[in-house]
């Protein structure tokens, strides 16, 4: 029975029926948000329930200690996300195509980005990641303005061109590996290449993994393919800023990753490590400058996630790979909690300026409060995971390659002094007059909506980072073994 | 299969027309101009994968031989054609990288192609998949260059477009390659939706201007 199940495949497929749903049902009132909370908590009941499938290849699915813990992590953001989302869908004043679309959109991308961490077959999983592009460009695109259209477009060429040279490095992928698989779809399976790579031709691997590299790095907002990702999550509508930073960056990463695994094997291609390394130190060093310079903060909080990804690069670059899927994981539920916060105070302030946020924490303490931490969370500091990893990527580092250290800790120094700062200002200080956009909060529960799944995914990243059970500490390991 | 033998010279003459046709791209001076020449270059694929299909006898490949020619040569020239018409304004190419530099880097671009491929598969036998390979590659770098020497919309999403012919070549190359078919239309959706979204956003006339250089205006960093 247990070989025959399609879980895989169920996590995949019920939020594109509940898509389908979404785009049929009659918009306003309270049913779309409502359906969409609930195809978001039964996604991530089963999303939960893959942590105790047993690992396997299952045609072209897999499930594996890579992507059991992410994809459990995307259940819970998904649904904390669907929840957020209804608190702050009526404020966002769609009209009816545009709420269906945006509904839609979003559990296809949620379906998208599950197919994508799931799938064995390289190829299913360039599909997946294209799906995945594609809808996430529809919800960045969705209001409509010229600023979101423009956005959009910034985030369709650039990644558009990303994953087409994703799609010409799987080709040469296969090219390299076709003596010895033959034909047929053994020949894009993870499994079966990783068993073939050493045998492989070293020269068209190393060049395969150059383009998956850049083609899928474009995706994972690495410098210098980052340009589309500040506009993009400043832009969409307020949810859609946690799931693109939190699931669709981790996806893509995942994708090189297993780029990685399969050419780091042959001793006689291009080492994988390094070049992962240099991306990521790239865009830890630009980050952390960039953050000094930002007045949005939805865009500010953009250029943390390209730090974030950065220091997760630098961390499977090094080997670290429990180091660095630690800090996958807690960076999407940091930043999404962040998200979920900077959204509600850009809903009652009117804007989306750091100038014009301040003093949360005096005048809405539960979510003042709550984005204070999760900012001091983003910044390394105590007691959420992102310290834990971001410990053990400078140990690490100390043993692997001591000059590390120096631009490490730059850009672990200069981000996280950024971070306070802007956390001085945005939750301490003297409070800014609120200017609710109209309809925000108006449901009964009002602002605890927003701030409920701020506090859940804060404390989740506590445990993950100080009370991390043996059996999923166990799971890391699988990771990294499935890594290295 | 080597050189001399029909089945070889006609894959090749095909791959070859495809990248000429990238180069024609390039020294278009009127977007109609670059229209016809991408509405060619997408038949020369649709004959290309066609005679794959034939050689390899893949019957799967005639599909993707179909969907390239009813897509890239009739009904995507077609959509932008008619939006050229009802926009009815300037229909010269606008270029960051002039003409003449944009064709000697092209050249250049080619040479990288063929030095990056031929020799990191040199343990290939297949003479025909290598050279295919080097001419996919230079197809796509191309694509990449108009992407960048170019500053009209229109003609950006053109080199996206032909960057993704060469990706076609490439794969319908390489013999056996699983999945060829449903990632070669999965890739053609992905630029369908690309047109889509220019004639939508362009019609609706929210980029009136069509030059991404003023993209950067959007950017919500003004002064304080």
């Amino acid at each position: 029975m247990a070989d025959f199940f399609p879980l895989p495949w169920l996590i995949v497929f019920l939020p594109w029926a509940g898509a389908v749903v979404l785009a049929l049902l009659a918009p306003g009132g309270r049913w779309p948000p409502l359906v969409n909370c609930g195809v978001s908590a039964a996604s991530a009941a089963l999303a939960l329930g893959l942590l105790a499938a047993p690992e396997g290849v299952q045609g072209w699915t897999r499930v594996d200690g890579v992507n059991q813990p992410l994809v459990a992590l995307g259940g819970i953001i998904g649904l904390a996300t669907a929840l957020f989302s209804a608190a702050t869908v009526e404020a966002e004043r769609f009209d009816g195509l545009r709420a269906r679309a945006y509904h839609a959109a979003f559990q296809i991308f949620m379906g998208a980005q599950f197919l994508a961490l799931l799938s064995d077959n390289l190829g299913v999983m360039w599909v997946a990641i294209e799906i995945a592009t594609l809808a996430s460009v529809l919800m960045v695109a969705v209001h409509g303005t010229p600023a979101a259209i423009e956005a959009a477009w910034k985030f369709f060429v650039l990644c558009g061109v990303g994953i087409a040279l994703a799609l010409f490095g799987t080709i040469l992928l296969y090219l390299a590996a076709q003596p010895l698989v033959g034909h047929g779809d053994p020949g894009l399976s993870w499994a079966a290449l990783r068993l073939v790579a050493d045998r492989c031709d070293p020269g068209i691997l190393s060049l395969a993994f150059v383009f998956l590299m850049v083609g899928y790095g474009t995706k994972a907002g690495l410098v210098p393919l980052h340009g589309w990702l500040p506009d993009a999550e400043a832009e969409g509508p307020l949810p859609i800023s946690a799931v693109l930073s939190g699931l669709l960056l981790n996806a893509a990463l995942v994708a090189v990753l297993r780029a990685k695994a399969i050419v780091g094997i042959n001793p006689g291609a291009l080492e994988p490590g390094p070049l992962l390394l240099g991306f990521g130190l790239a865009s830890l060093l630009l980050a952390s400058l960039a953050l000094w310079r930002r007045r949005d903060a939805r865009r500010l909080f953009a250029w943390s996630s390209i730090e974030h990804m950065g220091l997760s690069a630098i961390a499977f670059g090094l080997g670290a790979h429990v180091a660095g899927m630690l800090h996958l994981m807690g960076h999407s539920l940091v930043k999404s909690a962040v998200f979920f916060g900077i959204g509600a105070a850009a809903q009652l302030k009117g804007s989306q300026k750091i100038s014009d946020i301040g003093g949360l924490a005096g005048s809405h303490p539960a979510l003042g409060w709550g984005l204070a931490l999760g900012i001091a969370g983003l910044a390394g500091l105590p007691p959420f995971s992102l310290f834990v990893s971001e410990f053990r990527l400078v140990t690490a580092a100390a043993a692997a390659q001591p000059w590390l250290l120096l631009p490490l800790g730059l850009g672990l120094l200069l981000a996280g002094a950024a971070l306070v700062r802007v956390m001085q200002s945005l939750c301490l200080g003297p409070a800014t007059p609120d200017a609710p956009v109209a309809g925000a909060f108006a449901r009964p529960g009002g602002l605890w909506w927003a701030s409920g799944p701020v506090w859940a995914l804060l404390a989740l990243s506590v445990l993950l980072g100080f009370a991390l059970p043996a059996w999923f500490a166990a799971l890391l390991g699988d990771a990294a073994r499935l890594l290295g | 299969m080597t050189f001399g033998s029909t089945g070889y010279d006609i894959a090749h003459l095909l791959g070859g027309g495809i990248l000429l046709l990238s180069f024609v791209l390039l020294y278009q001076r009127r977007l109609d101009a670059v229209i016809n020449a991408f509405a060619v270059q997408g038949g020369l694929l649709a004959a290309a994968a066609a005679w794959q299909a034939h050689l390899q006898s893949e019957p799967g490949l005639y599909v993707t031989a179909l969907l390239a020619f009813g897509a890239k040569a009739l009904l995507i020239p077609l959509a932008l054609r008619l939006l050229l018409r009802r926009l009815g304004l300037h229909r010269t190419v606008e270029t960051a990288l002039g003409i003449g530099p944009s064709l000697l880097a092209a050249a250049a671009l080619v040479g990288l192609a063929v030095m990056v491929v031929l020799p990191v598969t040199a343990g290939q036998a297949q003479a025909l998949t290598r050279e295919n390979l080097a001419l996919a590659l230079s197809v796509v770098l191309l694509g990449m260059l108009m992407m960048i020497a170019r500053r009209n919309a229109i003609s950006q999403v053109i080199g996206l477009l032909s960057l993704e012919n060469g990706l076609v070549l490439a794969a319908i190359g390489v013999q056996g390659m699983p999945l060829v078919v449903e990632l070669s239309t999965a890739a053609l959706v992905l630029m369908l939706a690309l047109v889509a979204g220019i004639v939508v956003f362009l019609l609706r006339d929210r980029m009136a201007t069509l030059d991404t250089g003023l993209l950067d205006r959007q950017r919500g960093e003004g002064p304080p």
